[in-house]
């Protein structure tokens, strides 16, 4: 995993969610034993809510689910966006081309048997570092939000030095998780079925709907399109193999046009594909969002309800009184934060797909480029001779 | 509705004639054919000698072209539609400059026919006629399985022409008049023999001919190696190919595949632009579509360069391996036929020695008629057989030579399809990347 060190050391942090120096994070190191994943967070801190400036920690996938569990179900935070947790480290391609690569090795060449060792591990470390990006972003993504960042959970999960597995047993049983299965129902019916009142929220709403489902449609046909794009990639490494067996001399133009053509199918993965299953995600938290609000609106119509009914019966009045109060609080809190959360998140996401797009073109462009001189090189060298 | 004997427009045209139509899509070798005058020596000869002879020959070109008709169906144009031009130095082999005539599917087949059993053209690697089914060896889906449809009918008329094309740059093969007729005569009669090819395969044919020799009982001593050393090549080299061919087959797929899925992604894209609410990331979106659907026509244009220039190559090469190992299999019969020979030789000395014991003076007469006849015969076939190895040996340096040729033509092609195409991407996305930047 040299490849992997070096990549960590070297590439550039997300600008936009770590450059406050108050609170950096980030994820210098990471470790795979059997397909469980042990990541270091490393933390960089000036504040005195911390013991030490700086100190890293182990914390596996499950700390992090854990981590975003917790704040989902604290209700202070029912009027935030709240990161979407990041996704189980998946080595299920890789695994599976490596069972087909030891059942295949019989009848393969030796170099044919290189080439796919060679490709799967280079898949391992794609997964790998699409893995350790996602949870860095996790983390940054809380590190730079005014509120959150000032979590207790958030700190422990940082500083703890322990193994967090025991905390995390109990906290199970603490919440019982049956907030997070109500969120899991978040209803579109209840979203849309509230009579809105506020026409930020309407066109939030309508907007918000549509363009989830649009976006996880794109999401599942830019996985297919990239897949296909390795299939193909695959058939050079094979073709790169047989030519050498009938002594072409091309076979090594196709075993670099396909490292080339490989790259640009992982680095499309990484770019595009994430792109779009990321804000899957984070919409999918927005929301989470307008669901918890509609839910105070609805509960707020119901104290208003019970208030009516109370004073009918004269019966009980104060205690309805505050209870109608308490809801209107939190509806409007919620609604305050909400209009925030929503905003800064529209800023975020164009953003974010801007730096993006811009890239993805960058690298089509620039392995294109390295394609071009390539084959002129092997056209020029065949037509000579 | 097309019958499968769907007529061809054969035209043969000079290289550098202006009244050439296009044919659709780059179909396979144009070498140049050469001529020798005298086709086979008495006795073998060596290596370098046969080189040389090869390096010494005249050389002209017969350019062949097949168009499909524009009518297809039981209606044609009036008059042949095309031509072919020939362009000669030293032998005035054909009546016109340039020529076009009309000719089925069955015609070719039946040329081929007609070719494999002379035996003037013992021992000559005769190219293999097109598969009539429409998936041969391949498992990739051309069109549906639909005769009339283009690329069902594209891939038969590149694989016709790259057919003549080798028949034609074949110097004893030219001269054939079976071939020549082909070439000239308005109408050919239909050619009846033709169940063997379209129903097997000719691979199928030339593997069954192989087991028979295999199977005859007298083994032959070689005192020259080259023809074991050679026929065992031949035979893993096809192997290869074959291994080859099976992996393009699955990149064509596969980058069919891509195709299809790069056009729904670029419809989804396009969709997620509409939703969009930002006015430049909208636009930025919907322009993403647009180069995405430009992707999708760039891979199926390689799908197409992938199939018709290395795909085809492969299985042309993989038939005319057999083709080659068919030459081996006729000098095997050769063979065999002057060693029966010499075995009803003996036998019938056996006889005569016998009756002249037995003094019948009457039929010892007819037995030495027969000795005689039969001791001509013992001459002849050791001749033939000669013969036949040495036609067998040029045929080979001269296939080789022409494979190198045809190869590395095809490749070069293939990679400068590629070329063009990443050239376009790298337009593609410069037009993009600035919409990409002026998201705000």
């Amino acid at each position: 995993y040299r490849n992997l060190t070096h990549w960590l050391k070297t590439r550039s942090v997300s600008v936009d969610l770590n450059n406050d120096a108050s609170l950096l994070i980030d994820i210098p190191d990471a470790l795979c034993e059997r397909d469980k994943v042990k990541f270091t967070v490393h933390t960089k801190t000036t504040l005195s809510a911390f013991q030490k400036p700086e100190f890293s920690v182990p914390r596996q996938h499950e700390d992090f689910i854990w981590l975003h569990d917790t704040l989902v179900e604290t209700e202070d935070y029912a009027g935030l966006i709240i990161p979407p947790a990041p996704p189980k480290p998946d080595f299920e391609s890789p695994r599976e081309k490596m069972h087909k690569l030891g059942e295949g090795e019989a009848t393969m060449t030796k170099e044919e048997y290189n080439k796919m060792k060679q490709e799967l591990e280079a898949e391992y470390l794609a997964v790998f570092k699409k893995t350790v990006q996602v949870h860095e972003i996790f983390l940054q993504r809380l590190s730079s939000h005014a509120i959150l960042s000032k979590d207790r959970n958030f700190q422990i999960f940082l500083e703890y030095d322990q193994d967090l597995s025991v905390r995390r047993k109990n906290a199970k049983e603490m919440f019982g998780g049956f907030f997070k299965n109500m969120v899991k129902t978040a209803d579109e019916v209840i979203i849309s079925g509230i009579k809105e009142v506020d026409d930020f929220f309407e066109q939030e709403k309508t907007f918000l709907l549509d363009y989830y489902s649009k976006i996880k449609d794109s999401t599942a046909k830019a996985e297919k399109m990239t897949r296909s794009h390795k299939n193909v990639a695959d058939d050079y490494i094979h073709i790169s193999a047989t030519l050498n067996t009938l002594s072409a001399d091309d076979s090594t133009f196709y075993l670099r046009l396909y490292k080339v053509e490989g790259r640009v199918a992982s680095d499309q993965e990484l770019k595009l594909t994430e792109l779009l299953r990321y804000y899957m995600r984070d919409i999918q938290a927005a929301k989470d969002l307008l669901y918890r609000r509609a839910r105070a609106l609805a509960d707020y119509e119901h104290s208003n309800k019970a208030l009516d009914k109370a004073r009918l019966k004269s019966k009980d009045v104060p205690q309805a009184e505050e209870h109608q109060q308490q809801c209107l609080q939190k509806f409007d809190k919620l609604s305050e934060s909400g209009k925030r959360e929503l905003t800064s998140f529209k800023g975020r996401r164009v953003v974010a797909f801007r730096k993006n797009l811009i890239e993805m073109a960058e690298l089509e462009i620039k392995h294109a480029k390295n394609n071009v001189t390539l084959l002129q090189g092997c056209i020029d060298l065949l037509k000579s001779n | 509705p097309c019958n499968s004997d769907a007529h061809m427009e054969l035209t043969t045209e000079k290289p550098s004639s202006s009244a050439r139509k296009e044919p659709p899509a780059s179909s396979g070798p144009r070498p140049a054919a050469s001529f020798s005058p005298s086709p086979a020596a008495a006795a073998p000869k060596s290596m370098e000698q046969l080189e040389e002879e090869e390096e010494a020959k005249d050389s002209f070109d017969v350019d062949v072209s097949v168009t499909n008709p524009e009518k297809v169906g039981q209606y044609l144009p009036p008059a042949p539609s095309l031509c072919w031009s020939q362009h000669e130095t030293s032998l005035p082999m054909f009546r016109n400059k340039t020529f076009s005539v009309r000719r089925r599917f069955s015609d070719f087949l039946g040329l081929y026919e007609k070719m494999s059993v002379k035996s003037s053209l013992h021992g000559c690697v005769i190219p293999p006629p097109p598969e009539k089914s429409v998936m041969g060896m391949t498992k990739v889906k051309v069109g549906k399985d639909d005769p009339s449809s283009a690329e069902f009918l594209e891939r038969r008329r590149a694989a016709l022409e790259r057919y003549l094309q080798r028949v034609v740059c074949h110097p004893l093969l030219l001269q054939d008049p079976d071939v020549r007729e082909f070439l000239e005569k308005e109408e050919l009669p239909r050619a009846v023999n033709t169940q063997a090819l379209s129903g097997a395969g000719f691979l199928k044919m030339i593997n069954k001919a192989s087991d028979a020799v295999n199977k005859m009982t007298i083994k032959m001593n070689e005192s020259d190696t080259w023809f074991e050393d050679k026929l065992q090549e031949v035979e893993s080299e096809e192997q290869q190919l074959r291994k080859l061919h099976a992996v393009v087959d699955s990149l064509v797929n596969h980058r069919k595949e891509l195709c299809g899925n790069t056009a729904v992604f670029a419809k989804s894209m396009a969709m997620l632009g509409n939703s969009e609410d930002n006015t430049a990331l909208s636009r930025a979106l919907s322009q993403l579509a647009e180069v995405e659907d430009k992707m999708e026509q760039l891979h199926q244009e390689q799908a197409a360069s992938d199939f018709f220039i290395f795909a085809e190559l492969l299985a042309d090469y993989i038939r005319l391996l057999g083709a080659v190992r068919g030459c081996f299999d006729q000098r095997m019969r050769a063979w065999q036929r002057w060693q029966e020979a010499q075995s009803t030789l003996q036998k019938k000395r056996e006889a005569e020695a016998k009756l002249l014991w037995a003094n019948k003076p009457d039929k010892l007469q007819q037995a030495k008629e027969e000795i005689t006849e039969w001791e001509a015969k013992v001459t002849q076939y050791e001749r033939d057989f000669d013969r036949i190895g040495v036609t067998v040996r040029k045929e080979v340096l001269r296939f080789e030579e022409e494979k190198a040729k045809d190869f590395k033509g095809q490749i070069v092609k293939y990679l400068e399809s590629m070329l063009q195409s990443q050239q376009r991407l790298i337009k593609f996305w410069e037009a993009f990347l600035p919409e990409a930047k002026a998201i705000a």
